[in-house]
C-alpha cells in the first residue's frame, strides 16, 4: 500500500535504453539483497546495496537536513543541503544521492560539514526574495526552517530585495512567484516525472536559471492542468493557489448575501493538520461549526452532490452498456471514463481529446452543488440567485479553474463562485480567532444534510468506482452489494497501487427499481455479463492507462474507468496542507475510509435527500432533460500545441 | 506562417527525426541541424521535436535556451560573437566592441533593422594568446582592431546576394 517509491520514479525520465549503466546495474544488486556495513556517526548499520547515505542515517535515527529531496520525487541531488563528510573522501558528498557500495565511515555534522551547511543555506537566501511576513509559506516553509536550524543570523552573502520577476498570476489555479525560488527542481520533477506533464523546465543557465514554462509563457496559456502538485512539493512560497480568501470574506460581510458552502470530505480528512493535529484525524463536524462561525449562512456537505454525482454517471454508464451490448449502436463510447478530477479533465482535453465522446458528461461534485444551490435551493428558500454566493471547500486548485469554466453556468449565473482550497480555509478560520478543535460539533443544514459513506470515499483513489459499484450492482442484480462483498467494502479498486483492473461478474439479475424505469424495460441483456472497470491516479499513471486504451490493451476492454489527477486522488490534492508524502496520504485515506464506515447509509441511491431531489425537481429521473440541462456538461478539445 | 510552409517544418523534422533516432539522446543533434538551416528554432519546430520524440515541449525549450549557439528568435544572418573574458579585454576588446556597435548602429544582444547583423558576447573562443578574438557565424577572426571591423562587415555585405554562401552552405532567402 505505498506510492510509486522513489526508486521507482527516479528512472522515469529516461527509458530503459538510455539509462546509466551503474545506475542499473545498481538496482539490479540491490534486488540481489546484498549487504553492505556503514559506521554512522560512529553507529553501525548494515544496509542493502546502493541504498543513500540518507535512507542510512534516517533508519538511525539521524536526522541529515534536506531541501531538493523529495520522496514523491526522483533524486537531484542539487541543492547540497544534506552533504556529509565520507572518510577518505577529499570533498564532501550528498547524502541524498551518495549510493552505499563499500563499507564507509559517515560523519554528518563536523565542523567542516556544519561550514558547508551554513554557507549552503546562506547562499540560497541570498538569492531568495525572503519576505516572510507577507508570504503565504510564513512559518511553515522549509528554506525558513532550515535557516531558523542552522541559527542563520546575518546574510552573509547578502540579500536580493529588488524583484527581478513579475507574479504570474495568469492561471485560476497556481500563482507563481519565481523571485523566491530557489531553484530546487522538486516543481520541474514534480510534473515532468510525477504527472508527466511536463509544463515546468529549468530555462537558460548559470546565474540567469529561472524555472519557467514553454517560451517562457504565462502559466494560464500553457498545458497546465491546475493539479497543483508542484504547489505541494515547493519548499518556498514560490508556487502558491490563486486566493480568493480576501472576495470570500468580502461576501460574508455583506449583509445582502447569503453565502453558502459546501465541504469535501479530503480537506475534511486534511485541516486538521493546519492546527497542529496528526494526519489521518477528520474533524468533519467540528469544523461546520468552525465555518458557522467564520460567517457562512449555510454549511452542506459536498457528498450530497457525489450521490447525485453516482446517480447521474452510474445510470449514464448502463445507458453507454445498453446502447452498445443491446441497440448495437457503434456510437457509443466505452470505456466511459469518470469526469470528477478537473485537473484529469484537463489533461484529456490538452493530451487526449480525441477520446472526449468518453468521458462522463456527468458535472463534478462542486459544479453539480453549485447548479442546485442556484435553482433547487433559492427556489425552497424564497431567495434571489443574484444574491447566494457559493463556497466550495476543496482540497483542489484545478477546481478553482473549474468553476470558472465558461461551461458552468447551468443555473444561469457562475454556479461556484469561488473554490477554496485546505489551506485557504484553514488561515480564514485562525483569522477569525477560532480553534476548531475545541468547537462542539454541529451537522450539515436541511435540507442536503444526509450524506452517505459513498460520497466520503469520493476522496481517494477507486472511491468513485467503489461508489459507483455499490450503486449499478444493487440496481441492477436488486440484492444487496453486502452479498457479494463484506459489509459492503469492494477491496479490489482499493489501494495505492497507480493503476489496478478489476473484474466483477453480474451473475444474476433483479427488476427494474422504479427510479430508472423509464430509461430500461429489463436487465436480461446484462445477465452473465462481466463488468470490467479500471482505476488510475496521478496523471503519469493516467497516461500509462491511456495508452493502453489506444494501444487496444486490456484497459480498452475496460466499460469504466476512474481518473483522479493527483496521486492517493482527492486526499493528495494540490489544495492540501503541506507537507505531503506517501505515509501522510495514507493516514488521511484511512480516515476516509473510518468515515465511510460511520455512516448508516452507505450506497448513494439509498440517500433520502437524493431521492426527495429526484421526486421534487429533477422529476424526469437521472439522466432526465432537466439534469441534462443543470448536472451535465460539455467539454473544449484542447490539444497540446500553443500558438 | 502560412499552414503550408509548417507542413514544410513538419515534414523536414520527421524527416531529421528518423535519421537521428526518435529518442531524447537525438534532441541536440536535430536541434542543430534546425539551427544550421533557420539560424534560429521557432516555437512551432520545438513543439514538433518535443511530439516526435514524446518528451515536453518545455524540455526542449530549456535545451534551447541552455545554449548560446541555438537560438530561439530569428537572429540576423551574420551573428557577430566577441570574447568577453580576461585576456581579450586585456588585449582591447573594448574598443573592437565599440566600433562593432558604432558601425552597426546597436548595441550587444540587438540585431541589425534589415536582419543582417547580430551582436554577441561570447565566453572564451579559446584563442586566448591570439586575442581579441571574435567570431562571425562560424568563422573565426584573431587579432580584431578597430581598423579591421570595416571590412570583416564590408566582406559580409558582399556575401549578402541572392548566390551568397556563408560558411559554404547557401543562405536561405
Amino acid at each position: 500500500m505505498t506510492d510509486t517509491s522513489p526508486h521507482e520514479s527516479a528512472h522515469t525520465r529516461a527509458p530503459a535504453s538510455q539509462r546509466s549503466r551503474t545506475a542499473e546495474m545498481l538496482e539490479h544488486a540491490k534486488r540481489l539483497g546484498k549487504m553492505i556495513p556503514v559506521t554512522i556517526d560512529g553507529n553501525p548499520i548494515e544496509v542493502p546495496l546502493g541504498t543513500s547515505v540518507l535512507e542510512a542515517a534516517q533508519r538511525l535515527g539521524i536526522r541529515i537536513p534536506t531541501l531538493c529531496y523529495h520522496e514523491d520525487l526522483c533524486l537531484a541531488g542539487v541543492c547540497r543541503v544534506c552533504v556529509v563528510q565520507i572518510e577518505g573522501q577529499r570533498t564532501l558528498q550528498a547524502a541524498c544521492s551518495y549510493p552505499i557500495t563499500a563499507p564507509i565511515n559517515v560523519s554528518t555534522h563536523t565542523a567542516k560539514v556544519r561550514r558547508a551547511r551554513r554557507h549552503v543555506i546562506d547562499l540560497l537566501l541570498s538569492a531568495h526574495v525572503g519576505e516572510c511576513y507577507t508570504c503565504s509559506r510564513n512559518n511553515h516553509c522549509e528554506l525558513q526552517d532550515l535557516a531558523a536550524e542552522y541559527g542563520v543570523d546575518a546574510f552573509r552573502f547578502g540579500r536580493r530585495e529588488t524583484r527581478r520577476y513579475p507574479i504570474d498570476a495568469s492561471s485560476h489555479a497556481v500563482v507563481r512567484d519565481m523571485d523566491k525560488c530557489v531553484l530546487c527542481r522538486r516543481c520541474v520533477r514534480t510534473c515532468i516525472d510525477l504527472q508527466e506533464v511536463g509544463v515546468l523546465e529549468a530555462l537558460r543557465r548559470g546565474a540567469r536559471t529561472k524555472i519557467g514554462t514553454f517560451m517562457d509563457k504565462p502559466l494560464g496559456s500553457v498545458v497546465c492542468i491546475s493539479c497543483g502538485q508542484c504547489i505541494n512539493r515547493c519548499p518556498t512560497g514560490a508556487l502558491r493557489a490563486n486566493d480568493p480568501t480576501d472576495d470570500v470574506w468580502d461576501a460574508i460581510d455583506d449583509p445582502d448575501k447569503h453565502v453558502v458552502i459546501q465541504t469535501a470530505p479530503s480537506p475534511r480528512a486534511a485541516i486538521g493538520e493546519c492546527f497542529g493535529l496528526e494526519p489521518g484525524n477528520a474533524i468533519t463536524f467540528k469544523l461546520n461549526s468552525a465555518l458557522r462561525r467564520c460567517g457562512f449562512d449555510r454549511v452542506f456537505d459536498t457528498n450530497f452532490a457525489a450521490d447525485l454525482t453516482i446517480m447521474e454517471e452510474g445510470v449514464e454508464l448502463l445507458l453507454r452498456l445498453k446502447r452498445a451490448l443491446v441497440d448495437r449502436d457503434s456510437t457509443a463510447a466505452l470505456p466511459q471514463l469518470t469526469s470528477c478530477s478537473p485537473g484529469w479533465v484537463k489533461f484529456l482535453e490538452h493530451f487526449y481529446p480525441e477520446y472526449i465522446p468518453n468521458l462522463s458528461t456527468a458535472k463534478s461534485p462542486q459544479q453539480m452543488f453549485g447548479a442546485l444551490l442556484k435553482t433547487y435551493y433559492t427556489d425552497l428558500n424564497g431567495l434571489d440567485p443574484r444574491n447566494v454566493v457559493t463556497v466550495a471547500l476543496m482540497p483542489c486548485s484545478a477546481k478553482k479553474f473549474e468553476c470558472n469554466r465558461p461551461e458552468m453556468c447551468a443555473s444561469g449565473f457562475k454556479d461556484v463562485d469561488y473554490g477554496l482550497t485546505t489551506r485557504e480555509l484553514g488561515k480564514m478560520i485562525r483569522e477569525a480567532g477560532v480553534d476548531p478543535l475545541k468547537l462542539p460539533k454541529s451537522d450539515f443544514d436541511d435540507p442536503f444534510g444526509t450524506a452517505t459513506g459513498s460520497g466520503v470515499i469520493f476522496g481517494t483513489t477507486g472511491g468513485v468506482m467503489e461508489a459507483a459499484l455499490r450503486t449499478v450492482l444493487e440496481l441492477v442484480t436488486g440484492l444487496k452489494v453486502e452479498k457479494f462483498f463484506d459489509h459492503a467494502d469492494i477491496v479490489p479498486v482499493r489501494g495505492f497501487e497507480g493503476v489496478r483492473h478489476v473484474e466483477i461478474p453480474v451473475t444474476q439479475v433483479g427488476p427494474v427499481p422504479p427510479l430508472v424505469a423509464h430509461l430500461f424495460n429489463n436487465w436480461k441483456w446484462l445477465k452473465g455479463a462481466t463488468l470490467k472497470v479500471g482505476v488510475a491516479h496521478g496523471t503519469a499513471n493516467a497516461k500509462k492507462v491511456m495508452e493502453d486504451v489506444k494501444a487496444g490493451g486490456q484497459f480498452s476492454q475496460c466499460h469504466f474507468i476512474e481518473f483522479m489527477a493527483c496521486p492517493g486522488g482527492c486526499l493528495g490534492g494540490g489544495g492540501q496542507p503541506t507537507p505531503t508524502s506517501p505515509a501522510i496520504r495514507a493516514a488521511r485515506a484511512k480516515a476516509i475510509y473510518a468515515e465511510d464506515r460511520s455512516y448508516t447509509i452507505r450506497k448513494s441511491h439509498e440517500n433520502p435527500a437524493i431521492l426527495k431531489v429526484y421526486d421534487e425537481f429533477l422529476t424526469d429521473g437521472p439522466c432526465g432533460h432537466r439534469s441534462h440541462k443543470l448536472l451535465h456538461t460539455t467539454y473544449t478539445p484542447r490539444g497540446k500545441y500553443i500558438e | 506562417m502560412f499552414l503550408t510552409e509548417r507542413e514544410r517544418l513538419r515534414d523536414e523534422l520527421v524527416e531529421l527525426a528518423d535519421r537521428f533516432g526518435r529518442s531524447r539522446g537525438a534532441l541536440l543533434f536535430i536541434l542543430q541541424e534546425v539551427q544550421n538551416r533557420y539560424y534560429s528554432i521557432s516555437e512551432y519546430a520545438m513543439q514538433v521535436i518535443a511530439d516526435l520524440l514524446d518528451i515536453h515541449p518545455v524540455e526542449v525549450h530549456s535545451v534551447v535556451s541552455f545554449y548560446s549557439f541555438l537560438n530561439e528568435r530569428p537572429q540576423g544572418q551574420f551573428v557577430i560573437r566577441l570574447c568577453r573574458t580576461i585576456t581579450c579585454d586585456m588585449a582591447g576588446k573594448d574598443q573592437v566592441a565599440r566600433q562593432l556597435e558604432n558601425d552597426l548602429g546597436i548595441t550587444f544582444g540587438q540585431t541589425t533593422p534589415d536582419g543582417k547583423f547580430s551582436l554577441e558576447w561570447a565566453h572564451c573562443l579559446g584563442m586566448c594568446d591570439q586575442g581579441p578574438a571574435m567570431l562571425v557565424n562560424q568563422r573565426v577572426y584573431t587579432r580584431v582592431t578597430p581598423e579591421k571591423i570595416h571590412g570583416i562587415l564590408q566582406e559580409c555585405r558582399q556575401r549578402f546576394g541572392v548566390h551568397a554562401v556563408a560558411d559554404g552552405k547557401e543562405l536561405p532567402q
